[in-house]
């Protein structure tokens, strides 16, 4: 069978629909965001009528997914990692109610941080919530994995999870596709108490839970994605798992390793595999993309052996992502390099693009805020992160998901005058509004501009939940009217837009300014589709 | 066979590209491939790259091990410079375009970052925009950058020719002779050095 370049998050995507998906539920993230964008895009989900709707956040999309399960249909959910955060309690409780119609779980990590604010590691949430999960090492097997994920959650009636990592979610190679399937019929679950999690319920099923563990580690050691293989030099074995397998396997001509060789990508650990290799070896390396989660299990925190090395040890770095490079040192191989950087490169680092409607969002604030001295505008996640970089220098907090809002909230209650937060028109929607709230409710002197670029910008320009109806909200949840300001931000407008802001921080109570204008990425395109159009 | 190549550029610099051209061309002749992108803030204007591996083996890494890479392709000099540390420094080429993305304060003096070009042994400095723009494409500049790659690439010139055809062919005959044109020029360009 001919081959298909797919992104790993485009494979993952492929071969949800290829498993019969009825529906993918997310909130956009790097490096998750292309899952969902190749099923809205596939002619396949459209003629499936496999739903694709973005989420409001990744909660909603998590319990839309055991909703989906319930019903007895296939669903997906997926996320970046610290969207796992978000969605963590009935991602928890999903484990204890189990699933109806395979749930699988797709979160995408990103270690070294190249779009994120931390690079927590997935796989402690699914070891948390007592779930299997997978790491796959390549393309295919992102591809293979997936497509034997949704009958590993219906044969155990639980869902599992998939981690990815940044560097296989956007890197592209050949897959070999597998047979379509049929979505599953509308399924009710037949006990009744399955999704009631009274207590009395509840313990009963997480009873059942622990039940299953033994099955989960022997599906793990027989399973196709873990394997052993043998190597004659046996002072050292090593432990790869995810895509670290193949840095590995990148040292060695043709991926023929002297060594014994643990490929992990499926959990919970196998443990007989590992006793295998710890009995067998002088020394042991683990190498694997983020957290030491595997070495810390295998060499326990007494470390009695001191042969398990990795991460840990010091003979991985504890953290960033790996590469070809970090794993030869490891092994002790010969470290290659090109010639040094000249010293008359500088770095170029990410900007708001020219014409981008926040420059002047933060011309006006920085305008308004200088006679207030610094440190009192707390800012959110999306592109106007970047105004806490030069020219602009304008914000001095970015937490997570609407904590703009809420942080300034306490910074007013401790006695901070005036308060300003900024924050985009999705993640106003995602995870401010109850911010919002929570200040109406105390009638916080708190003024919130909420950048209304009518999409969401950093992940690509996906569709905003909040578009058209920002000031409907805030007046639902309770601003008063007069306090409620639409400006244009443009520099035509920059005095008025800066007397608005200055007038609204002067005033004890809540207030709320959208500065509105399109994100100038999704204009650009729109124009030109416009154009190709007419022509 | 096997070619490593280091694609470098400024966010919204169209350097994915030159990888979907010259991926088409090696997937059509059978080889492997592996190609690791950047996405999110960095598409921002930030400095991106790719790693873009090709081998008639099947390839292990999606990163290219560091002092290997068999070329580096860059649509803006100082962009060209940041990935040496990659670049194989006995047999490897660099090819770019000679033409800046100020959008930095701190951007070097252009004559002192044409010096650090010069110093390297294996290299194409190619005034891409201006042959471009004479062609009547100033957006095809990346076409002419792949002409001026192409005779190191290890692939016949008429393929990577179709796989631009192929690759333009849905927004008009116009668009695709100006592209032909661009890359022809790149590589003659890059014969007469």
């Amino acid at each position: 069978m001919s081959k298909t370049l797919f992104l790993g998050d485009e494979a993952v995507a492929q071969a949800a629909l290829d498993a019969g998906l009825s529906g993918v539920y997310a909130y956009p993230g790097t490096p998750s965001t292309e899952i969902t964008e190749f099923i809205q895009n596939s002619k396949q989900g459209r003629a499936g009528e496999v739903h694709s709707i973005w989420a409001g956040n990744e909660k909603t999309a998590m319990e839309s997914a055991i909703g989906m399960s319930y019903a007895g249909k296939r669903s997906m959910v997926c996320m970046k990692h610290v969207g796992l955060n978000v969605a963590a309690d009935p991602f928890m409780n999903s484990s204890i109610t189990g699933a109806n119609g395979g749930m699988v779980v797709v979160v995408a990590d990103d270690p070294s941080m190249h779009s994120s604010q931390d690079e927590q590691d997935s796989r402690y949430y699914a070891k948390f919530a007592l779930i299997p999960s997978f790491e796959p090492s390549n393309q295919q097997e992102a591809y293979d994995i997936t497509y034997a994920a949704f009958d590993y959650s219906e044969k155990y009636h639980t869902p599992v999870l998939i981690r990815l990592t940044t560097r296989l979610s956007h890197s592209r190679a050949g897959v070999e596709r597998k047979a379509e399937r049929p979505q599953n019929p509308l399924h009710i679950e037949e006990n009744p108490k399955q999704f009631i999690l009274l207590p009395a319920n509840a313990r009963v099923h997480y009873r059942t839970l622990l039940g299953k563990q033994d099955a989960f580690e022997e599906e793990s050691l027989n399973s196709p994605f873990n394997k052993y293989i043998d190597g004659a030099d046996k002072k050292m074995g090593i432990i790869a798992s995810g895509i670290a397998y193949n840095y590995l396997m990148e040292n060695y001509e043709g991926g023929k390793c002297p060594h014994p060789v643990l490929k992990i990508s499926q959990y919970p650990l196998p443990s007989k595999l590992i006793a295998k290799m710890v009995d067998e070896c002088e020394t042991v390396l683990v190498a694997e993309e983020g957290y030491p989660f595997i070495e810390e299990q295998v060499r326990g925190i007494l470390n009695r052996t001191g042969n398990i090395i990795g991460r840990l040890s010091g003979a991985l770095p504890r953290d960033g992502e790996l590469n070809p490079n970090l794993v030869a040192k490891a092994l002790g191989l010969p470290d290659t390099y090109g010639a040094p950087i000249p010293e008359l490169v500088v770095p170029r680092p990410p900007a708001l693009c020219v014409g981008c409607p926040h420059i002047d969002s933060y011309n006006a604030i920085n305008a308004a805020m200088e006679k207030y001295g610094k440190g009192k505008v707390f800012a959110d996640i999306g592109c106007y992160t970047l105004g806490a970089l030069p020219p602009y220098n304008a914000i001095y907090t970015t937490v997570d998901m609407g904590a703009s809002i809420t942080m300034a909230k306490g910074a007013a209650d401790a006695g901070l005058r005036p308060v300003l937060a900024v924050i985009g028109d999705s993640t106003f929607t995602h995870s401010g509004m109850t911010s919002l709230l929570d200040c109406i409710y105390e009638n916080t002197s708190v003024t919130v501009m909420i950048l209304d670029n009518s999409t969401t910008g950093m992940t690509g320009g996906q569709d905003s939940h909040a578009l058209g109806v920002l000031g409907e909200i805030c007046k639902g949840l309770g601003v008063k009217e007069e306090h409620i300001h639409r400006i244009n931000p443009l520099k035509a407008h920059h005095d008025e837009n800066v007397a608005i802001i200055e007038k609204e921080l002067e005033y004890e109570g809540v207030s709320v300014i959208i500065p509105t204008r399109e994100c100038i990425q999704t204009l650009s395109r729109r124009m030109k589709k416009q154009q190709a159009a007419k022509k | 066979m096997k070619i490593d190549i280091i694609l470098a550029g400024v966010g919204g610099q169209g350097i994915l590209s030159i990888a979907t051209i010259v991926g088409y061309a090696a997937v059509k002749r059978g080889m492997y491939m592996k190609q690791a992108e950047v996405h999110g803030m960095s598409q921002r204007g930030g400095d991106v790259q790719s790693h873009f591996r090709l081998s008639d083996q099947e390839i292990a890494s999606d990163l290219i091990p560091m002092g290997k890479a068999d070329m580096i392709i860059s649509v803006e000099p100082m962009e060209s410079l940041r990935y040496l540390p990659w670049l194989n420094p006995e047999t490897g080429w660099l090819i770019t375009n000679d033409q800046p993305f100020v959008n930095i304060p701190n951007y070097p003096d252009f004559d002192k970052l044409n010096a650090e070009l010069g110093k390297l042994k294996n290299k194409v400095v190619i005034n891409a925009d201006k042959i471009a723009k004479d062609l009547g494409s100033a957006r095809s500049a990346n076409m002419v950058i792949l002409g001026a790659a192409s005779p190191y690439l290890g692939i016949p010139f008429e393929e990577i020719e179709a796989a631009v055809r192929e690759n333009f062919a849905r927004k008009g005959e116009d668009i695709v002779n100006v592209n032909i044109a661009c890359l022809r020029a790149g590589k003659e360009f890059a014969e007469k050095l």
